[in-house]
C-alpha cells in the first residue's frame, strides 16, 4: 500500500500570501485536484468488450472517461473518484466493459 | 487634499430616516432588503426615493433576510456598490450570509437597527441582536444618535470599500431611542456626499471578463487558517481606515468622531463605560456630578469591532472605578460582552481601575437619570471603601 503524500506545509501561502477573499485568479485549476486520491475502488475497462456506445463517458461526473476519435481509450486515474457510475451504466453483457474492482492506488 | 468645511442644511428626521436619507446620496447599485420593526422606515423611505426616480439604484424586494444579504453578497461579488439593513431577528436570519459576505471580503453597508432577540417576542431596543453577530468579521460602529447615523452611514462606505480594510459595516442605531426619535440633523449637500464617498471602484468583480476569477471556493484545513487570520488582520487594521475618513469627514463637517468618544475623562476618577444612545443619558448625569464637585466621566465605544483595545486602555488609566455597562446579557458568561472586552483589555495595566459591570436595559426598558446617577454612586463608594462587590448587577431590574 502506497501512503499518501503529505503536503509540504512552507509551501503552502502564509498568511499575508492567500488571496483575498479566497479568490482564485487562475481559474480552471480545479484540473490540478487529485481527486483520485479520494477513490477506494477503481474502474477497469475492457477495450476488446467496449461498444463504444459512451454511456460511460456522458455518465463520468468527472469527465474521467479518456475518448479520443469517438473510442474509449481507458480512465483519467488522477480525477477519477471510483463512484462506479461507469460500471453501473455500462450495458455490455455477460461481462461488462467496464467494471470496478477494490484499490483506489494509482 | 483639505477641503473647506461645508455648510450642511438642518432637517428634522428620524434615526431610521438619517439613514435611508444617507442611503439616497450615498445611491448605492443595489439594495436588497426585507422589512423589520423598528428598521422598516428606511426600507419604505428608501423605496419611495427609488419609485421617485431620486436614486439609480436597483432595488430587490426578497422574501427574507436570508435572501437580503444572500443577493447583497452576489451583486457585491459582481463588483456593484451594495447596501442593505435590518434589525433583530432579521439579522439572525442573515446569520450565515455574514459570514459569507466578510469571508469572501465583500464591502456591504448595513444600517442595523438594534432590538432585542425574541422569544418573548418584544419590538424594543437592546444590543442582543447584533452581539449574536460580533464574530462575524463585520465591522460594528454604533451610534449616540441621528445625526451621528447619517455622518456614520456615509463614513462606512469609504471604510468598507478601502482596499486596506474590504469588510462589510454594520451601523447600528438604538430601535426607538434612536430609529423612531426625531432629531435635528444636518445634512451635506447630494454633490459632497457623491465626491467624499467617491465612485465604486470594485476590487471583487465577478463580471470584469477579461480578468476572470472564481468566488467562494474550498479553502481546507491546509489553507483555511491563513484565509481566516488575513480576515482579522484586516479587522484590526480597519481602526486606522476608521479614524483617517472620521478625521477626514470631520474636517469637511466639524463634526469629529473616533473609535471611541471620552466626555470629561482626562481627571475622572469614576467612570461609565457605555454603547450608542445611553452614552447621551450619561453624559447628562455626568454634567449634573461635575456641578457638585464629583470627578465623574464616560467613555463611549462607538467601535465594537474592531474593539479600540488602545484608547479604552488611554483613557481608563488613572481612573479609580469603572462600570461598564451592556445593554445585552451574555447569558452563562462571567459578564456581559463589553465588559469582557474592557476587562481583558485593561488586565495588562499595572494599575488598573475597579471593574464592575452592569446589564441594563434588556428588551428597550429605559435607562432614567437616577439610575444611572446610583451606579456613579456605587462607584465613589468602591473608590473610598476598596470593596468592589458582585462584578455583575442588574440595573433597573425588579429583582426578587
Ligand atoms: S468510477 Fe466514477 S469517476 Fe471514475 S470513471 Fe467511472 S464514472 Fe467516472
Ligand atoms: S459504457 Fe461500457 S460499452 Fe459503453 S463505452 Fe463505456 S465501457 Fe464501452
Amino acid at each position: 500500500m502506497k501512503i499518501r503524500r503529505i503536503e509540504n506545509l512552507s509551501e503552502l501561502p502564509c498568511v499575508s500570501e492567500v488571496p483575498l477573499g479566497g479568490i482564485l485568479s487562475n481559474v480552471g485549476n480545479s484540473a490540478q485536484y487529485r481527486t483520485g486520491s479520494w477513490r477506494t475502488q477503481r474502474p477497469i475497462f475492457k477495450a476488446d468488450i467496449c461498444t463504444n456506445c459512451l454511456l460511460c463517458w456522458i455518465n463520468c461526473p468527472d469527465g474521467s472517461i479518456a475518448v479520443a476519435e469517438g473510442k474509449v481509450t481507458g480512465i483519467d486515474e488522477m480525477h477519477c473518484k471510483g463512484c462506479g457510475i461507469c460500471a453501473y451504466v455500462c450495458p455490455t453483457k455477460p461481462t461488462k466493459a467496464m467494471s470496478m474492482e477494490q484499490g483506489g492506488e494509482y | 487634499m483639505v477641503k473647506e468645511q461645508v455648510k450642511g442644511t438642518v432637517v428634522g428626521v428620524t434615526g431610521d430616516g438619517a439613514a435611508a436619507d444617507a442611503m439616497r446620496q450615498i445611491d448605492p447599485d443595489v439594495v436588497a432588503a426585507y422589512p423589520i420593526t423598528p428598521q422598516t422606515e428606511i426600507v419604505e423611505r428608501f423605496a419611495e426615493y427609488v419609485a421617485d426616480g431620486k436614486v439609480n439604484t436597483e432595488l430587490v424586494a426578497v422574501e427574507s433576510e436570508h435572501s437580503a444579504l444572500s443577493a447583497c453578497c452576489g451583486a457585491s461579488a459582481a463588483g456593484a456598490r451594495v447596501m442593505t439593513c435590518t434589525a433583530s431577528q432579521g439579522l439572525a436570519l442573515m446569520h450565515e450570509m455574514l459570514y459569507i459576505a466578510s469571508g469572501n471580503r465583500l464591502p456591504i453597508i448595513m444600517p442595523m437597527v438594534n432590538r432585542t432577540i425574541s422569544a418573548p417576542i418584544n419590538i424594543h431596543g437592546d444590543h442582543s441582536d447584533s452581539m449574536g453577530s460580533r464574530d462575524a468579521s463585520w465591522i460594528q460602529l454604533y451610534c449616540r444618535d441621528a445625526q451621528e447615523v447619517y455622518d456614520t452611514t456615509i463614513q462606512a462606505v469609504r471604510v468598507a470599500e478601502d482596499q486596506r480594510v474590504m469588510l462589510p459595516v454594520m451601523v447600528c442605531l438604538d430601535g426607538f431611542m434612536v430609529s423612531h426619535d426625531m432629531e435635528w440633523v444636518e445634512m451635506l449637500p447630494d454633490e459632497e456626499v457623491k465626491q467624499f464617498i467617491g465612485p465604486m471602484r470594485p476590487v471583487i468583480n465577478l463580471l470584469d471578463k477579461d480578468n476572470p476569477i472564481s468566488i467562494g471556493a474550498l479553502a481546507l484545513p491546509p489553507v483555511f487558517f491563513e484565509h481566516k487570520v488575513s480576515m482579522i488582520r484586516a479587522l484590526e487594521g480597519a481602526k486606522s481606515v476608521i479614524k483617517e475618513v472620521a478625521d477626514e469627514y470631520g474636517a469637511l463637517t466639524g463634526r469629529q468622531y473616533g473609535l471611541v468618544e471620552p466626555y470629561l475623562m482626562d481627571d475622572a476618577e469614576v467612570a461609565i463605560v457605555v454603547m450608542s444612545s445611553a452614552a447621551g443619558t450619561t453624559r447628562t448625569v455626568v454634567d449634573v456630578l461635575r456641578d457638585q464637585g464629583v470627578k465623574a466621566g464616560v467613555l463611549r465605544i462607538r467601535s465594537f469591532r474592531p474593539f479600540p483595545k488602545d484608547e479604552v486602555v488611554q483613557a481608563l488609566r488613572g481612573v479609580r472605578a469603572v462600570a461598564v455597562m451592556d445593554r445585552a446579557s451574555s447569558p452563562g458568561a462571567v459578564a456581559a460582552p463589553i465588559f469582557s472586552e474592557v476587562a481583558s483589555a485593561m488586565y495588562g495595566e499595572e494599575a488598573r481601575p475597579k471593574l464592575v459591570n452592569y446589564v441594563f436595559g434588556l428588551g428597550g426598558r429605559d435607562l432614567p437619570m437616577e439610575q444611572v446617577a446610583s451606579v456613579y454612586e456605587r462607584l465613589q463608594n468602591v473608590v473610598s471603601t476598596g470593596e468592589v462587590g458582585p462584578v455583575l448587577t442588574y440595573l433597573g431590574l425588579r429583582d426578587g
